[in-house]
């Protein structure tokens, strides 16, 4: 029943080989910490070694992991050069963000075993020091104290406590610090957070810098010490462990053993991603300097603001979306919106819904609360980074295509739509795309004023060119006030609809998508459906679900969805 | 950033503290740690404070997501009244709850976390903002007005009379459909 694998399959593996590597390593370097070089130190600390090393050395593999799903210019440069091969690895660069997230949980799993197996190391360390004179612990701790040696025991003296010693070595400091940095960008990064103050998160989340400048720092001490190859020659710990009261004294064959701390590692894994990470904050930039002039500003209802702009040398495709930046209201946010305007425009263009501070600041500072006009050279000065790539530029590789936006989600479909337009009527190119259905999902009214009048247009040259069949759209009215329902009732057999003044006849209430998604595949059987949806996670359940559920054999429903 | 309820990030932040003074705590006596005494209080100011901070506070603007089964801890934590309503008590209480926690290695981590979120609930409280609970709205019963009781006394407006019934003329103009059909009004 249904067909996971075209839409999830290689997600599946991706995450699978992540896992396997993430398992590897820890097993692999467990084991590293139970040979004889650290014998010694085991006889102190037992398996809580390795059991500070191993999340280790998970811990540089996902720190180095974990730059690389968020440099998007990066990501869209690459996601152009796969999508000539293959339009589902293509995809799989859309959950970018997901990624993250999961390589940022596993770093924080990791973090809390690090650090609860060196708490045991230092309690340990701390009581090999204030131990009695004849224990093998205590024997270890005091070697170190006498001229050329080389000691095994970072805690040199008995009085001190392990908080103490944390604070003053450079391993326990910058662990603290990259420790604290890391439970605020988690706990500023929580769903709540994030779409409720998103300055917050954002300027919170910066911290990564403090973080990965002490993970780097983190190993300088070579605090962790293990038997030096010199060493193991004169004092083999299988043999030798038992005689550790005769060490080095005239006539035994067990020289005291010397140590030596592990080189800092963690530098070799995270200095490619973290160059990587400052080329793309550095094309930002660049690509920020670039001018960047507002052409024309409409304010429609339902508080929405259409900023209309050019930029030298800015070439887009249908459903990207830019990132924006206005220094005048923020010097640091950068916002993403999706562009609404069609590659063959010549200018681009955002809808941009007044949610927000920096939203709310941007419509002042483009007149929208005043009345009169205003001047072309008082307009605010906008930077723009992009445009980046998302799901909707598969749309033209389906023969068939199911489209749904939910509220302002309909932005990307607008380009699309757009596009759609000046390919058939202006140019007359042979498109792949035969047909679209498009589902606009709505809970207010005025919402309607823009799209509507982008339907009305395209409505009327399909129907001068006699296309009507290629473009089949459904409205639906999800909420209504009482006072609103009578009149639509009264106006029921109206010929324009009441509220779109469209032919075609607005829905009230939410779409049954079983019902669709069979009327779709009963039409298309044995060709590749594309779903595109642009909404909230709950639909996206919905609509995954039915489309694993109705890839039956012939007709396959791959699903996109768009997110930020 | 004029619209931000610190006290929301304070929140997770010392929620978050709390699971970590717990934790170090739990590793402090476990593992017989010397000094474990403080590790034993670590445990239970850690478990004091995930309660208390478990229930999430109502936003002032905006919706509030409450967290999974929070309604009885906040029935609880909304008992005492202005102690726990008030951010600069939170505040004192969370930086005076940490202190324990920097005598031992442990809980030390707990301890900063801990003292981070008092300085972000002071910041809240400086801003004015207060803990009021999330609960249920009370259901008003719908009462019946007045004047359902008796049977009206005027008759329902109408249009006048030659009004009421369709015009031939203009059959097609009206918005529905005539069971009976149309005759011209003699």
């Amino acid at each position: 029943m249904g067909n996971w694998v075209a839409n999830d399959g290689l997600s599946f593996i991706v995450i699978l080989v992540w896992l396997g590597l993430n398992a590897f390593l820890f097993v692999h370097f467990y084991m590293v910490f139970l040979s004889d070089k650290w014998f010694y130190t085991r006889a102190i600390l037992g398996h809580a070694l390795s059991w500070a090393r191993a999340p280790a050395a998970c811990l540089n593999f996902n720190c180095m992991l974990i730059l690389l799903p968020v440099c998007r210019n990066l990501l869209s440069f690459l996601r152009g050069s796969i999508q000539r091969c293959s339009r589902s690895a293509a995809r799989q660069l859309d959950r970018n963000l997901t990624f993250h997230k999961l390589v940022a949980y596993m770093i924080a799993l990791h973090t809390a075993i690090h650090i609860i197996a060196h708490l045991f190391n230092f309690e340990r360390f701390m009581d090999a020091q204030r131990d009695s004179n004849n224990t093998l612990q205590y024997v270890l701790s005091q070697i170190g104290n006498k001229e050329n040696q080389m000691f095994l025991n970072p805690i040199r003296t008995k009085d001190t406590n392990p908080t103490y010693v944390m604070f003053t070595t450079i391993a326990g400091l910058t662990g603290v610090v990259i420790t604290l940095a890391l439970i605020l960008m988690i706990t500023s990064s929580t769903e709540v957070i994030r779409r409720s103050y998103f300055e917050v998160f954002w300027f919170t989340h910066h911290l990564f810098v403090i973080f990965f400048i002490g993970l780097v720092i983190h190993g300088i001490g070579r605090i962790v010490r293990g038997q030096t190859s010199a060493s193991l020659k004169e004092n083999n710990p299988q043999t030798c462990e038992k005689y550790y009261l005769e060490w080095g004294k005239n006539g035994t064959f067990c020289a005291v053993p010397n140590f030596e701390g592990n080189p800092p590692g963690t530098w070799m894994w995270v200095v490619g991603p973290m160059f990587l990470y400052l080329c793309e904050r550095l094309v930002r930039f660049i690509r920020s300097q670039q001018k960047v002039v507002i052409t024309k500003v409409v304010m429609h209802p339902s508080k929405t603001l259409e900023l209309q702009m050019r930029m030298k040398g800015f070439k887009m495709e249908v459903g990207q979306y830019v990132f924006m930046q206005c220094p005048s209201i923020s010097q640091l946010e950068w916002h993403p919106f999706t562009l609404t305007s069609a590659p063959e425009e010549d200018h681009f263009s955002v809808h941009i819904r007044i949610v927000g501070d920096w939203t709310d600041a941007l419509y002042k500072a483009c007149g929208g609360d005043k009345n009169e006009v205003k001047e072309a050279w008082t307009l605010p000065k906008v930077a723009v980074d992009g445009p980046f790539g998302t799901a909707s530029e598969d749309v033209f590789r389906y023969e068939v295509v199911m489209l749904v936006g939910a509220g302002i989600g309909v932005t990307p479909f607008a380009s699309i739509l757009k596009s759609v337009w000046y390919k058939y009527v202006h140019q007359n190119a042979n498109v792949f795309t035969k047909k679209i259905y498009f589902y606009w999902l709505c809970p207010e009214t005025q919402a309607f004023e823009w799209f509507a009048d982008l339907l009305q247009s395209l409505e009327g040259q399909m129907m001068e060119k006699g296309l009507t069949d290629f473009l089949s759209y459904n409205i639906y009215l999800t909420r209504w006030k009482e006072t609103e329902a009578a009149h639509f009732t009264v106006h029921h057999e109206a010929e324009n609809d009441p509220i779109t003044g469209l032919k075609q006849k607005t829905l009230y209430g939410k779409p049954n998508w079983s019902t669709e998604f069979n009327n779709i595949a009963a039409k298309h059987n044995g060709s590749k459906v594309g779903v595109f949806l642009c909404g909230p996670p709950a639909l996206a359940k919905s609509l995954g679900k039915q489309c694993r559920t109705h890839s039956v054999s012939g007709v396959k429903f791959i699903f996109n969805k768009e997110n930020f | 950033m004029g619209k931000i309820e610190w006290a929301m990030w304070a929140n997770e932040q010392a929620l978050a503290s709390g699971l970590i003074l717990l934790t170090g705590g739990i590793v402090g006596v476990a593992g017989q740690f010397r000094d474990w005494q403080f590790a034993a209080y670590g445990v239970a100011a850690g478990v004091f404070v995930c309660l208390l901070e478990y229930p999430r506070g109502r936003r002032a603007k905006g919706t509030s997501v409450e967290r999974t089964g929070q309604y009885c801890l906040t029935v609880c934590v909304k008992a005492f009244g202005p102690v726990t309503r008030n951010y600069y008590v939170r505040a004192l209480l969370h930086a005076a709850l940490c202190v324990p926690g920097a005598f031992m290695l442990p809980t030390v981590l707990g301890c900063v976390c801990l003292a981070i979120a008092s300085l972000i609930y002071l910041l809240a409280a400086i801003r004015g903002e207060q803990w009021l609970p999330i609960l249920p709205k009370p259901e008003t019963a719908e009462r019946p007005s007045e004047s359902i009781r008796e049977p009206p006394k005027n008759p329902p407006p109408r249009p006048p009379a030659d009004q009421r019934r369709k015009r031939l003329e203009d059959v097609e103009g009206s918005s529905y459909v005539n069971p009976i059909p149309v005759t011209v009004n003699e």
